[in-house]
């Protein structure tokens, strides 16, 4: 596919969010619309949430992930949406560039009249949280752990301890039990379950896996492969109750501990992050600080259903065509003024197309070189005179201006760009 | 049989209301703790008839994936879940596969077929 | 024993074995390095401070000092040989409250002694100033010029693939189990994978210098204790520390520091505890939190919301005499030929300031050998200069696109914190010193030591060593045999995992107690 070098819209990762914002964008007639996804395939994270909950709200169906993703990535296309995958974003501008490598693409150059940020999530990790304790292989995030069992095909353990009781984690617990291996435990440091009752339900209970609220990991034990984890119970401040230890026997840790917004390209651009969610300070069309830039999904703020995030998407992605529409009328209702033979420089460099309906305009310039003789100032549309004016001679201590009346109206709507030369008037 | 009371979460909804069901392991005779009909429906069919949707992967051969995610069309007999997913482990695909593609048609004869969740072409 | 005779084998690859491999590399002779983990430096080289100390610090006559300085003087040269980070920035030793400062002037004093040079009082108003994020309370400091910073493993790594170039064999998951000793002269050493003859044996073997030595049946009395130090890594953006800050030092150690690195991190760090195992490197609750207090102390807006990593570090803490007269210090390097049996240059307790001293150590070893009539003949075509690999996200924009055209695996982003491509990662496991683990290259590209911390990285790093390396990735590991990845495919369950698991549901209807 060959690439453009500038796009009405282009968003970033082609999750829920992305994939909304890409078919909205469209919808609401945006003509060039993006899509750039690191991954080889469409879909972001839903590719590897292999369990149902999915579409309740948006198709009033229940369905995996993949399908959900799958959906909207055959919309987008069929309505034109391009994609870039296999290409990482590099770097975004406040001037809405962009920089993205790719195998495939190489180090590619692109620019927006309208950018969507649609990155998602990170996952909490374990320096963050602080446990204490060896450093051995098995200590995974749950997401990371999900990855490799849903899609790389590989099982990162055989007896797993998993902390926190979020969604990701329980959802885990039962897929870790489908194929085979034993979670022993789920430790949730609060005194509540962080995650839904019905996940609770059907991926702890169905399958005898306890759960220990107010309790965590006091270390990890274990010097290549993690060999235990020391649960303790905590008090109202989360310090450890000394005396309630256990030592767990195990293989893998995994960590369900919460997700950070991924604004690291966010910040680049000179969006303004909110401390509180960690995701861009945004408006009610999802348009961050930074004009013509906009922000779906949980890269905002962490959501807990899709049916939501998809429709955050649909907002964003109907502003950024919004916004870019008005930016192609905003340029394409300009006619650029250029400085041709023997002009220095011509101001205004832009002119509205429509400013002649209102009164003439004045151009002033500054020459080259001295002309000591009878000149035509002359605004040219390639070969064809639009406007001129003659002098008694020009030079470069005096600036010089010429009119541009509104007869010329109908000249000005039909050219590209305009052109403004001093010339001698002998012998044209 | 004697009587005896199973306490359930419901979880039709996200109040997730503590149910008591009496019943004697066949008849329910009393569902408590529910704050609508839809928990009085709940707490009989997770005694009679508990049934879950069940959702996991098979194997692929020359899919750009070694796996691809399969899902139970409608909800199974729940103590049916560990032998579909053992049947479902010795399944081998061959790509491409499209969503919705019956993997296993009636599957362990409850009349539900296991449909793939995606396209996956081949490499 | 094998045939293959060596003139040198040198027993491990921490800073020390390496860099006296690629020393002694220039001279004709047949050297073997051994190294008992997966990959070079994986013993206290990994885990420290990575500070090239200036030498106020060591007793004024100790051997430490005297190696300190010479050694400080050859970084540069050193970093443009071999081309890893290395920044001269100075240290700061930073008193708070009038009552540290007399022990700046204590240091000071024995700098002076140890001939360290370029050495400034502050007062702290300037200290304030070239630190602005500084504890208010600062009274003064004690700048030393020389001091610097670089990237340690880049300079173990950069000078084995030099020693390698230059001929060097390395070995690694080789480790050193005895010697063959006739008469007084050892000429082989045992290991798991055989027995190597040798004119002479190195021991360079950092936290088990000490079995190695007792192993010639050397100095009984000579006792390695592993000192461990935790410390934590902080987020590049979040905070900035320009300096190397330590506080007044304490009879055990420099003290708990505030150091910028050459990655642009901020790490601080360490605290100094006694330990028994070799390879106890649990970090700990206690030693964060004494690492944290120390570190408030100097910059008081650290935040531990900033932290993105955390390690711990084990310093070979010796009990060597220092052999000057008149100088009464327990705790000096050991770099001697023994008088008791020949073919052995034996070092011991090369806790800091070792990395700083190594490149002096290196060139002291080569005296030793000389003095003891070893005839070193320098090779013609020596090689000095090792070029590093390019990393991709240092290169200018028209570099990187032409990285990309003539390999487009340098296209493919596999660490996104840290702009790590799939380019260099296959260029590292190919390179002279062979790698096989993730931690491995973790060390060389920095990859999976940012704000992800691997979460996205993992999966594609282990399927890029599966491929490259002609193996299943479930034989990848993290950091050598023992820490594998993952056990298995999610489909090759095992029958008696299948039983087990639909047992635990079979056990009566749902329950509902949470």
């Amino acid at each position: 596919m060959a690439l453009k070098t500038k796009y009405d819209v282009i968003i970033i990762g082609s999750g829920p969010a992305g994939l909304a914002a890409a078919v909205a964008a469209k919808k609401e007639g945006a003509e060039d619309v993006l899509i750039v996804e690191r991954d080889k395939e469409l879909g972001g994270i839903l590719l590897q949430c292999i369990h149902n909950g999915f579409g309740l709200e948006t198709f009033k169906e229940d369905m995996p992930g993949p399908s959900y993703a799958q959906r909207f990535a055959q919309e987008a296309l069929s309505l034109g949406v391009e994609t870039l995958p296999d290409a990482m974003v590099l770097d975004v501008t406040s001037t809405r560039h962009l920089y993205a490598i790719g195998k495939w693409s190489g180090l590619v150059d692109l620019e927006a009249r309208a950018i969507v940020l649609s990155m998602g999530c990170r996952e909490r990790t374990r320096p963050q949280i602080r446990i204490p304790g060896t450093r051995p292989a098995g200590v995974y995030t749950a997401g990371t752990a999900q990855r490799f069992v849903n899609v790389e095909g590989w099982m990162p353990g055989k007896r797993f301890v998993i902390l926190g009781s979020g969604d990701i984690g329980m959802i885990m617990a039962r897929r870790l039990t489908f194929e085979g291996a034993k979670v022993e435990r789920v430790l949730e440091i609060m005194p509540f379950l962080t995650g839904l009752t019905r996940n609770y339900v059907q991926c702890l209970l169905d399958y005898n896996i306890p759960l220990q609220l107010g309790h965590t990991v006091k270390r990890i034990l274990g010097n290549h492969r993690v060999e235990a984890i020391e649960a303790v119970r905590v008090d109202a401040k989360w310090n450890p109750i000394p005396g309630t230890e256990e030592v767990i026997p195990c293989d893998t840790l995994l960590l369900s501990v919460g997700l950070t917004p991924e604004n690291e390209l966010s910040k680049k651009a000179g969006v303004l992050i909110d401390p509180v969610t960690g995701g861009p300070f945004v408006d009610e069309g999802m348009q961050t600080n930074v004009p013509g830039i906009f922000a779906a999904g949980n890269v905002v703020h962490v959501y807990d259903l899709v049916d939501w995030v998809t429709e955050a998407g649909y907002l964003a992605g109907r502003s950024a065509a919004r916004f870019a529409i008005a930016e192609r009328k905003r340029a394409t209702g300009q006619v650029k003024l250029q400085a041709g033979d023997n002009v220095r420089y011509v101001v205004p460099q832009v002119m509205d197309r429509e400013a002649l309906a209102q009164s003439g305009q004045r151009l002033q310039m500054r020459v080259v070189k001295p002309i000591e003789e009878k000149v035509w100032v002359e605004i040219m549309d390639g070969q064809n005179l639009v406007a001129r004016k003659g002098q008694r001679y020009a030079r470069p201590g005096e600036m010089v201006t010429v009119d541009l009346p509104q007869k010329a109206y109908d000249a000005v709507q039909k050219a590209d760009h305009l052109t403004v030369r001093v010339v001698k008037r002998g012998g044209e | 049989m004697a009587e005896e009371i199973t306490k359930l979460i419901c979880i039709t909804c996200p109040m997730g209301c503590a149910l008591q069901v009496t019943h004697d392991g066949k008849m329910v005779t009393k569902v408590e703790g529910s704050q609508c009909k839809k928990g009085v429906a709940y707490g009989e069919a997770e005694i009679k008839d508990p049934r879950r949707m069940v959702t996991s992967t098979v194997r692929v051969a020359g899919g750009g994936h070694p796996l691809v995610a399969v899902y139970t069309a409608a909800p199974i007999p729940k103590p049916l879940i560990f032998d579909l997913l053992a049947e479902l482990r010795q399944v081998e695909l061959h790509a491409p596969v499209k969503m919705g593609q019956v993997v296993v048609e009636n599957a362990l004869g409850t009349g539900v077929n296991v449909v793939a969740s995606r396209d996956l072409p081949v490499a | 024993m094998t045939d293959k005779q060596y003139d040198v084998i040198i027993i491990g690859a921490g800073v020390v074995g390496a860099m006296i491999a690629r020393t002694l590399s220039r001279y004709k002779l047949d050297i073997l390095l051994i190294e008992k983990d997966a990959d070079v430096c994986m013993g206290a080289s990994a885990a420290n401070t990575a500070i090239v100390h200036a030498g106020y610090d060591p007793p004024p006559g100790s051997l430490k000092a005297l190696m300190n300085v010479t050694g400080n003087r050859m970084w540069d040269t050193l970093a443009g040989e071999l081309n890893f980070p290395f920044e001269r920035r100075g240290d700061y030793v930073v008193a708070v409250g009038q009552e540290e400062l007399p022990k700046l002037d204590e240091l000071y004093q024995a700098g002076i002694k140890n001939g360290v040079p370029g050495m400034l009082m502050l007062g702290g108003d300037e200290v304030r100033r070239r630190e602005p994020n500084i504890n208010p309370e600062v009274s003064g400091a004690l700048w030393a010029s020389t001091g610097g910073i670089c990237d340690p493993f880049a300079v173990v790594i950069a000078a084995a693939e030099n020693a390698v170039v230059n001929g060097v064999t390395v070995m690694l998951e080789t480790a050193c189990q005895g010697f063959v000793i006739e008469g007084q002269r050892i000429v082989g050493v045992k290991t798991n994978r055989g027995t190597f003859r040798c004119r002479w044996a190195i021991n360079a073997a950092g936290l088990y210098s000490d079995v190695v030595m007792h192993e010639a049946g050397l100095r009984p009395e000579f006792k390695i204790t592993p000192r461990k130090g935790e410390y934590y890594v902080f987020d590049r953006a979040e905070i900035t520390i320009n300096n190397v800050l330590f506080p007044v030092p304490t009879k055990v150690s420099k003290g708990i520091l505030v150091t910028t690195t050459v990655h642009g991190n901020t790490i601080i760090g360490p605290n100094a505890q006694d330990v028994e195992d070799k390879e106890d490197r649990a970090v700990t609750a206690a030693g964060l939190d004494e690492i944290w207090q120390g570190a408030v102390k100097l910059v008081p807006k650290l935040s531990l919301r900033q932290v993105i990593a955390v390690f711990a570090g084990l310093r070979p803490a010796g009990n060597g005499e220092c052999t000057t007269p008149g100088v009464n210090y327990k705790h000096d390097f050991v770099i001697e030929i023994p008088q008791q049996v020949s073919g052995l240059v034996n070092l011991g307790g090369i806790e800091s300031p070792g990395l700083t001293s190594s490149p002096a150590i290196a060139e002291r070893v080569v005296e030793l050998l000389k003095d003891a009539g070893e005839k070193l003949v320098e090779k013609r075509d020596w090689n000095p200069i090792r070029n590093a690999r390019p990393r991709f996200r240092d290169l200018p924009r028209e570099e990187q696109k032409l990285l990309i055209r003539n390999d487009p695996r340098y296209g493919r982003i596999v660490c996104r914190c840290e702009s790590v491509t799939e380019g260099e990662i296959v260029a590292e496991i190919h390179a002279p010193v062979p790698v096989r683990t993730y931690d491995a290259l973790k060390r060389r590209t920095w990859l999976g030591t940012g704000r992800c911390q691997g979460g996205f990285d993992t999966p594609r790093v282990v399927e890029i060593l599966a491929r490259e390396l002609g193996v299943s990735p479930q034989e990848i590991t993290k950091k050598g045999p023992g820490s594998q990845f993952l056990m298995r495919r999610t489909k090759a369950v095992e029958p008696e995992e299948a039983r087990s698991v639909s047992q635990r549901q079979d056990r009566g209807g749902p329950n509902g107690e949470v």
